[in-house]
């Protein structure tokens, strides 16, 4: 589904991304792990067009993704993201939240996008939330509203970006439970984390990026419990010492 | 005391009508300033240079005009090119355009201040520029333009004061033309200070209340 060929970014001489080829296919949950500046928020932000990039392809079901695409805006419906902070629309309930994608940009009927709406709140075990605002509801709460106002748009894979790194501990089980779930179910996933638990018991495979590129790439047995490559293993030691 | 409260008496329906007059400028000034600000600060935020130049530019040579000068130029140097308003006009325009530059700086502010992170989410789920705006930026934006707008009415309402100088017969000129003929100007110009600080207590009281229902948390 989606199609990462050779792509490369620098900013001046600094190369984000070098030569990164890669493919999710359907229903795949993949991580991506590496560490800060590694160039894996960036790899994921280009995915919805949030990112430019100047070298290689990039394309979702055989379409381009291309920032500067007059038609980028059409696509992003079908690329759902979850940021690390959240990014709730402060001054909408959780449930207005999750209906402004269908009503305003799908034109869905609203008496429908909020049948929709309060399912998907259900789903992620908000029900007694829906309109609460954000700042009424903890940062654990807010992210699974995040969730279910991606999921709101039907899209066709949902990228998340370090989802609970802005998380007190004792709030990410809920929602990676929510994504277990959803992984579960088949939606792709494409998950830049550091949660390792988490990517070996969901993915189907491992990323590993280092200074731009794929050092490593594999189930999630391979790459985090027999990691071929030095820098690998040096990652994974110390991310499994500050955990 | 007594010839005060005479005096008073006789010039305060005269000083009233300029009072009026003054509320209508204040009025009118602000929406005017407040419209040609969104669009100034919204040009100047576009990211084509063809927008945002010119609006710079009009911010800055704006900023730069003494407000009296600029009436002037509107009342006085427009007629030698064809416009031709009555004073009042001219005194809306000139005031409506002097303070749209800092109205546009201070939308602009309110807009900027939006984390980019509401950008990246409306974004993320296809909302084109002006519906992220209309939708999610202005919004929040105007909580934050609340409190400087309500100092911005309080200065609208002194400022209009300087359409006297344009022949416009709003309080300060009714004052001059009073004191001038009965030279009581003590009386005068004390009666006109009470009543702009009059027109001013509710704009005050209305600051106030923006101040702490929008002021940062």
């Amino acid at each position: 589904m989606i199609v990462v060929e050779r792509l490369s970014k620098s900013f001046g001489a600094h190369r984000v991304l070098d030569d990164v080829s890669l493919r999710v296919d359907k229903g795949e949950v993949v991580c991506i792990i590496g560490a800060s500046g590694s160039g894996k928020s960036t790899l994921l932000r280009c995915m919805n067009g949030l990112e430019s990039y100047d070298e290689g392809t990039l394309a979702i079901d055989g379409r381009a993704i291309r920032r500067d695409d007059p038609r980028i805006h059409e696509l992003r419906t079908e690329v759902g993201m979850v940021f690390q902070r959240f990014n709730l629309f402060p001054h909408r309930t959780a449930l207005q939240n999750v209906i402004e994608g269908p009503v305003y940009v799908k034109r869905v009927p609203i008496a429908q996008a909020r049948a929709e709406g309060l399912a998907l709140l259900a789903k992620v075990g908000l029900a007694d939330k829906v309109d609460s605002y954000p700042a009424q509801l903890s940062g654990g709460q807010q992210q699974r509203v995040a969730i279910a106002r991606s999921l709101a748009m039907k899209p066709k894979v949902i990228l998340f970006d370090e989802p609970t790194s802005a998380l007190d501990p004792e709030l990410v089980g809920d929602v990676l439970q929510v994504m277990k779930q959803l992984a579960h179910e088949g939606m792709t996933m494409v998950v830049v984390t550091h949660e390792m638990g988490f990517a070996r018991e969901v993915a189907h495979r491992v990323l590993f990026l280092d200074q731009g590129r794929i050092l490593e790439e594999g189930t999630p047995a391979e790459v985090l419990r027999n990691p071929k490559n030095e820098r690998t293993r040096d990652f994974l030691r110390r991310v499994i010492h500050e955990g | 005391m007594e010839s005060f409260l005479g005096d008073a008496r006789e010039f305060l329906p005269i000083l009233a009508q300029g009072a009026v007059v003054t509320i209508q400028i204040t009025i009118l000034s602000l929406a005017l300033s407040t419209l040609i600000g969104f669009v100034i600060a919204l040009a100047r935020l576009s990211p084509y240079a063809l927008l945002s130049y010119p609006a710079t530019g009009f911010i800055t040579v704006i900023r730069g005009i003494p407000i009296i000068v600029q009436l002037f130029y509107i009342y006085f140097v427009f007629p030698d090119i064809g416009i031709n308003l009555t004073a009042f006009q001219a005194g809306v325009l000139g005031l409506g355009i002097a303070y749209s530059a800092y109205q546009a700086e201070n939308i602009r502010a309110g807009i900027e201040a939006i984390d980019h992170g509401q950008i990246e989410a409306a974004q993320s789920i296809g909302m084109r520029y002006w519906l992220t705006l209309r939708r999610v930026i202005l919004p929040q934006a105007v909580r934050i333009v609340l409190p400087p707008y309500g100092n911005t009415m309080i200065m609208m309402l002194k400022d209009s004061s300087l359409a006297s100088t344009i022949t416009v017969a709003e309080l300060t000129r009714q004052g001059q033309l009073i004191s001038s003929s009965t030279f009581k100007n003590m009386t005068v110009f004390t009666l006109v200070a009470l009543l702009y600080l009059t027109m001013s207590l509710p704009l005050t009281y209305l600051a106030h209340r923006l101040e702490k229902k929008f002021g940062r948390r």
